[in-house]
């Protein structure tokens, strides 16, 4: 198989299962969306009608005015095309289609900061700030985690080395959120440094906003990359400890060059293909943001807005933001697939 | 590599050892609570009226053996000496309740619970002899007339408004100046304002019933070895029953999901072809699913049922496990032994469950400790955002309730740290007994 057909084969696969994801989705919540919107349908027409009384007063008996409601009712479900059960193809075709077309429709419950309750709107307003607390996390994790694991691999059974694995394996087993709700108490109740939530109270417009954001920034960020890094590092050093075995680290080591040139040179450059592909999905992966950990530090990003959505079952939003997450990280599988092709001849060659 | 090796080498791993030694900690643990500590403790967990006579958010009774000053402790005093006089024309309840207050603040708010079978209308008296021998009548009063004979139940406050002034008035019995007109500051105070430590007599005395149970509870600041939260629960109780809770989950849910991972996976490795292809599709579909998010629109969509949640914890955990055991059975499967099995025409469920499941079968146990953790971890966290079963309390949910009480910025750090820390050692025992598992069964990662 050439390279080229693979990732075309890879492609149709991922985009199935993008379809497949968006199915669950919607079979998962599709009947109390339908139970939702009716029930909205049925409290605006009867709030229309009170405040029109000249309807009222055109209907001899109650009788004819409940008729008149249950008409109303019907038509206006219908024009929503809840005539039809909500599992009938045609429906879940065209929300499908909709959604396809990056058409999210109307939340339910939810706005934007600015009003709007465009699902487009309310996810593009939410996911700068995941990327600006996650994906900056996520790239110091990165950073921390490769520099410390080259090191730790390089070396195994050395100090730094046992250091980082315990450090590693300990960390792991803490929930990141408790962790977070510890550092509250620590630096916000304790030592009072750093606030408590991590929402700064000034208007955007303030031209001090910057500074305010980064500094309710900072116990998060602290928090996330406490407890992360030792993961990355344990995960490169056990990618190091193999390559650092190879031969031709050994012929480097005896020809005399520095170690932190093989280091660093040449064995991290042979151990990046599986450390690309697990920095474009954890990159991907933090675009999701973090449910618990953003309602712990109360972070108004993707993660609250899908903890949010889903407590006030806003459908549309809940919908829409699967969606978004699951294309990135699809994409961000794919990109993986083509950067580990193009990094490791292996599989270039077939 | 056979079991006996297995255990020789584990044996020898000092880390599984460690894991072991924690995870029959929690074992026993957990045993002791299920015994000890009365399962209808545990399911009135979320029932506020069966906490009331705890104190609210008090501190774990240790603080008191680390630092220097005393806090008051809250004490349930239930059973008092009791005395029936039984006179011709009337009958006298008197009890008689010991404390020996050694604390160096005042105590927080008393109060009295009483029951009584009477009729007519007797008289109720409470007094209190201090450790210096002061005697005070803090109240007289007498029960609702009833002409029949009639059950009656009560409770009497220390900051009853009668109390106050009759303490009031016998301020002069106390040698020396008195400033608070709170009741139990002037009830426990010395010459300096301050509290008087020794032993207190509360008298409780009834005219005109034979019959009259009371229970005095005086207010504390700190309870059990965990404390209390603020809706007044024993924290105690919640991180003991919480553990046999989250070892059941973790357990259940990484043996269903490695199991049926590992069925899964060897099957399509075994059979290849199309059914492995359109098998691992299934995979990568449940790959790509935002597990989370899932998760939360399942239990809220469905109920909160934490057997529910367990079979949804499966759901998503199987992925890995069936990925990394169709390679091995890929492998397995081009041996000699599989070929012979073949040849004498054995048919494939024997074939895998009889020679391909038992080589992967240290894999699988090494997975299975993995994946606890995740397990109990994902559950507290899905309970932490409020999703969890009510009637089976968890640690998430004893955190959930600390969020949402504010406990972190309020400083309540009991409430806070026992369930992390507890949620944290589980999955540090599994972590230690799987990881050295697996550096005993994966010679790649022996060195």
């Amino acid at each position: 198989m050439g390279l080229k057909q693979y990732f075309a084969k890879r492609a149709i696969i991922l985009f199935g299962v993008l379809m497949a994801t968006l199915l669950l989705t919607i079979l998962l919540v599709g009947s109390n969306m339908d139970a939702i919107l009716k029930k909205g349908i049925a409290i605006q027409v009867r709030a229309e009608i009170v405040e029109n009384k000249k309807i009222v007063s055109g209907f001899a008996s109650t009788d004819e005015l409940n008729q008149y409601i249950s008409d109303q009712i019907g038509k206006r479900a219908k024009v929503l095309g809840l005539d039809e059960p909500w599992y009938s193809p045609n429906r879940i075709g065209l929300a499908i289609y909709k959604i396809l077309i990056l058409d999210f429709g109307h939340s339910t419950f939810l706005t934007s900061d600015s009003g709007s309750t465009a699902v487009g709107d309310i996810i593009l307003e939410k996911l700068p700030r995941t990327i600006l607390l996650f994906t900056t996390a996520t790239v110091i994790i990165s950073i921390i985690g490769i520099f410390v694991g080259a090191i730790s691999g390089s070396k195994i059974g050395s100090k730094t080395d046992k250091i980082t694995s315990s450090f590693a394996i300990i960390s792991s087993s803490f929930p990141v959120w408790w962790v977070g709700l510890l550092m509250i108490f620590a630096f916000a109740f304790w030592y009072a440094i750093f606030p408590a939530r991590a929402t700064p109270t000034i208007p955007p417009t303030d031209p001090g906003y910057i500074g305010a954001l980064l500094y309710h920034m900072t116990l998060p960020i602290i928090t996330i990359v406490m407890i992360g890094f030792g993961t990355w590092a344990y995960l490169v050093r056990n990618f190091m400890a193999g390559i650092m075995q190879e031969d031709f680290i050994f012929v480097k080591k005896t020809i005399g060059i520095k170690r932190k040139k093989i280091i660093f040179g040449s064995a991290l450059r042979n151990a990046a293909p599986p450390i690309v592909t697990i920095l474009a999905l954890s990159l991907s992966g933090s675009l999701g943001g973090a449910i618990i950990t953003e309602a712990v530090f109360d972070w108004p990003g993707m993660g609250r807005l899908y903890f949010e959505a889903i407590t006030l079952m806003d459908l549309p939003v809940i919908i829409g933001a699967t969606y978004v997450l699951t294309v990135f990280f699809l994409v961000s599988i794919f990109v993986s697939d083509l950067l580990y092709g193009y990094l490791d001849p292996r599989i270039r060659t077939g | 590599m056979d079991y006996t090796d297995i255990k020789s080498s584990f044996r020898k791993n000092k880390i599984g050892l460690v894991g072991i030694g924690i995870l029959a900690c929690l074992i026993i643990a957990s045993i002791i609570t299920a015994s000890i500590i009365p399962v209808d403790t545990y399911q009135q967990w979320n029932n506020p009226a069966s906490w009331t006579e705890l104190p609210k958010s008090a501190q774990p009774i240790w603080i008191n053996w680390i630092s220097e000053k005393k806090m008051p402790e809250h004490q349930i005093l239930e059973a008092p000496q009791t005395i029936l006089k039984k006179g011709s024309s009337e009958s006298i309840v008197i009890q008689r309740f010991q404390v020996n207050y050694d604390s160096d603040y005042f105590p927080g708010e008393f109060l009295l619970n009483y029951k009584s079978t009477y009729s007519g209308s007797p008289v109720l008296q409470i007094s209190i002899v201090r450790p210096d021998n002061i005697t005070l009548e803090l109240l007289s009063s007498s029960l609702p007339y009833s002409e029949q004979k009639t059950y009656y139940t009560d409770k009497i406050f220390s900051t009853n408004e009668s109390i106050r002034k009759n303490l009031k008035l016998q301020l002069d019995k106390f040698p020396y100046q008195i400033e608070s007109t709170n009741a139990k500051e002037i009830i426990f105070a010395d010459k300096n304002n301050q509290v008087l430590k020794g032993n207190y007599e509360f008298i409780i005395t009834v005219h005109g019933t034979d019959m009259i149970d009371s229970k005095l509870i005086l207010g504390g600041k700190v309870f059990g070895l965990a404390g209390t939260d603020e809706l007044r629960r024993d924290l105690a109780i919640g991180l003991l029953w919480g553990t046999p809770v989250a070892l059941f989950i973790g357990v259940i849910v990484a043996i269903g999901s490695v199991v049926s991972g590992l069925v899964f996976g060897v099957y399509a490795g075994y059979k290849g072809g199309r059914t492995d292809e359109s098998m691992m599709r299934l995979n990568d579909v449940i790959y790509a699913l935002p597990a989370l998010p899932f998760l939360i629109i399942l239990s809220v969509t469905t109920s909160n049922s934490i057997f529910l949640m367990i079979g949804f914890l499966m759901i998503f955990g199987w992925v890995g496990v069936a990925k990394v055991s169709r390679s091995m059975a890929l492998q397995i499967k081009t041996r000699q032994f599989v070929d012979a099995a073949k040849t004498m025409g054995q048919k494939d469920s024997k074939i895998i469950f009889r020679h391909i499941i038992p080589q992967i079968m240290p894999y699988a146990l090494a997975s299975i400790a993995i994946s606890v953790p995740a397990a109990i971890t994902t559950e507290a966290g899905l309970s932490f955002l409020g999703l969890g079963d009510p009637t089976y309390p968890t640690w998430g949910q004893i955190l959930h309730d600390a969020k949402s009480h504010g406990a972190a910025a309020r400083g309540l750090w009991w409430w806070i740290m026992p369930p992390g820390i507890m949620i944290a050692i589980t999955g540090l025992a599994f972590v230690f007994i799987g990881n050295s598992l697996e550096s005993t069964v994966n010679p790649k990662l022996r060195r």
